[in-house]
């Protein structure tokens, strides 16, 4: 092939791969009729599809209800915050039945556009939006974690374990709150290390802080590393299996990503939550203000699977069910660092 | 206060390191391009790149090797495509490494939905991953030999001699018979290769790949390249002296009570510091960015 042959063919390439990244939107449409369904639309944190964590949890739930309730699903992954806005505008203009904003960051955004189409049914997970048209989808996640902490707490050999979270924001700060206070009430001289990715939204995605921070944090003699930080968490859950230690999953179940380093998993149904409120459009009976997932209807826990009994004794989780009956008396109060900041 | 000396210590020399090294694979191959006399800001969607092609082919294939290997050869072919673009065509060599790394951005995050039905991260078997040798992944030690390999090449070698010459009077190096855009088009290659490198130990060290996840190492390493003088080895002084900051700003987080932001800010507080003061005058190769036109007799 001649030179300029050559050059020709690579600026081809070149119009392909810029074709490529044009149409790499995210949004996506099943096949099939839409016209008599109920249409919902997710629109997805920044993370993305793929984090194991969040957001594969929020979209487990639509994917349910697409089953069980014959809904038309609809999903977005805007590539960066600016543009959660473009994506919950372009869902109420097609006036679906009820959009769905994934995530406290989308906060803002769908406040503005819950605004604009007061007639438009919404939900946001994690953020309180005092619209009538709008259902805030809340999780106690300082209960979840205060029965991790104890976990931890009570299977720690070395008094000390570790908590990373994402993006430092008030919402994370729950989950480490409520961690801390359940490690120190079953093992009040332990020690919690805490460490954040970042301040800004790709402290959720990435593993590779993740890992040198779990690294950090395991060098310092921790043996437990409770993480909630999306799929930074991941490279939390590299770091336990590379050392032989233990990490702790959150919102979904993520015992199986490295069977034996996993201790258990604090989940928060998002996926509940979701296919819940969807099933409320369903059945006609969809309510705005404040939905919330606490311990006493199992909205959050803790995983126990094939993947960690055999980590955990059952005097542990004896102890621990003890410690759930009385969070949900209230004989327990968790600190929950969101009702103050 | 004890704590605070208590970060230091062989976890925090080991957690530098790590964090040095797509530092050090990107601003040795930004040497190379520029040094050359093509300017690439490209460095950053090279990587993503070659985090992506590195860690896809491992999980496809099983074979790490074969990850890197494919990591270095896509990196290259990015690097060529920035030749093409800036040597051969003559465009703006800002404009041409701005788009490759947007391109980088979106391209892998549509391959990779492609690839793991709309999934934006994926992660690593336990077949698919590097082994540790001592502390490290293998990429560590061969980075050292990139550094190494590139200094040797450049101050002591013909060939090496002859790509400084390019970027620092084109004109001269032709009339003694370099072929000037050939050297050009090699260097702005090597330059890919090496920062594909860079970017495939990312998904290696942390066993998984998400969308960005390069998060702006491509520019931290220009700054070092910059910072370094556009030598390879002041450049692996300044990519170390970053990855400390960050290493030891992650060690101190949770100690002292202090705001987790006020740690953060350290990497780049030194960045600011170092390229304000402390190094002098840092002079670019005299022919960076422009263009090489040869006179014809016609």
């Amino acid at each position: 092939m001649s030179k300029e042959g050559t050059n020709r063919c690579a600026v081809i390439i070149a119009c392909v791969l810029l074709v490529l990244v044009a149409c790499q939107g995210g949004e996506k449409q099943p096949e099939g009729d839409q016209a008599e369904r109920i249409r919902i639309g997710l629109v997805l944190s920044v993370g993305g599809l793929g984090d194991k964590s969040f957001n594969d949890s929020a979209y487990e739930g639509l994917t349910r209800a697409a089953e069980e309730l014959g809904i038309y699903p609809l999903y977005g992954q805007p590539e960066q915050m600016a543009e959660d806005e473009k994506y919950l505008r372009q869902y109420a203009e097609e006036g679906l039945d009820l959009v769905i904003g994934v995530g406290f960051l989308m906060k803002d955004a769908l406040e503005q556009v819950a605004g604009e189409f007061p007639d438009t049914r919404f939900a946001i997970i994690d953020a309180q939006v005092d619209e009538p048209n709008v259902a805030s989808l809340i999780f106690r996640e300082h209960e979840g974690s205060f029965l991790v902490g104890a976990i931890a707490g009570l299977v720690t050999s070395t008094g000390k374990v570790g908590f990373i979270g994402g993006m430092d924001i008030p919402l994370i700060h729950k989950f480490e709150v409520g961690y801390a206070e359940g490690v120190k009430h079953v093992r009040p001289d332990a020690e919690v290390l805490v460490a954040y990715a970042g301040s800004g939204p790709q402290a959720f995605h990435d593993p590779v802080k993740g890992k040198s921070l779990a690294l950090s944090q395991f060098d310092r003699g921790a043996d437990i590393i409770f993480q909630a930080a999306g799929s930074t968490g991941n490279g939390v859950i590299d770091a336990a299996l590379e050392r032989g230690l233990f990490a702790i999953g959150v919102d979904a179940n993520q015992n199986y990503m490295a069977p034996g380093h996993v201790l258990t998993s604090m989940l928060k149904r998002v996926d509940i939550s979701v296919f819940e409120i969807v099933k409320d459009v369903v059945e006609g009976r969809f309510k705005g203000g404040e939905h919330v997932y606490g311990l006493e209807i199992d909205g959050v826990g803790y995983a126990l699977d094939e993947h960690n009994e055999s980590l955990i004794p059952p005097e542990v989780i004896e102890r621990v069910s003890v410690i759930k009956q009385e969070i949900v008396s209230g004989r327990i109060q968790v600190t929950d660092y969101t009702a103050t900041h | 206060m004890n704590d605070i000396f208590a970060v230091f210590g062989v976890s925090l020399l080991w957690a530098t390191v790590r964090k040095s090294v797509p530092l050090i694979f990107a601003s040795t191959g930004g040497f190379f391009s520029e040094r050359a006399g093509v300017i690439n800001i490209g460095l950053e969607g090279m990587m993503l790149f070659g985090a992506f092609s590195g860690a896809i082919i491992s999980v496809t294939t099983h074979n790490p090797w074969l990850g890197i290997a494919g990591a270095a050869v896509v990196g290259g072919m990015i690097g060529y495509l920035h030749a093409i673009a800036t040597i051969t065509l003559r465009a703006n060599q800002i404009i041409s490494g701005v788009a490759i790394n947007m391109l980088g951005v979106g391209a892998t995050i549509f391959l990779c939905q492609v690839c793991m039905g709309g999934e934006r991260s994926f992660s690593l078997g336990p077949a698919d991953r590097l082994p540790l040798w001592g502390p490290f992944i293998p990429l560590v030690y061969l980075a050292m030999l990139v550094v190494g390999g590139a200094f040797v090449f450049c101050y002591f070698t013909i060939p090496g001699l002859r790509l400084r010459a390019v970027g620092e009077h084109p004109r001269a190096a032709d009339t003694q018979g370099v072929n000037v855009n050939r050297t050009r088009f090699l260097a702005v290659i090597t330059s890919g290769v090496c920062a594909g490198l860079g970017g495939a130990y990312l998904p290696f060290f942390s066993g998984s790949f998400t969308k960005n996840m390069t998060s702006g190492q491509g520019f931290i390493a220009l700054a070092a390249l910059i910072f370094g003088k556009w030598n390879p080895l002041g450049a692996l002084a300044a990519c170390l002296l970053f990855g400390f900051a960050d290493a030891f700003q992650e060690s101190l987080q949770g100690r002292g009570g202090l705001p987790s932001q006020i740690f953060q800010v350290i990497p780049y507080i030194l960045t600011i510091v170092a390229l304000t003061g402390i190094i002098g005058r840092s002079t670019p190769p005299s022919a960076l960015g422009k263009h090489y036109e040869r006179e014809t007799s016609k």
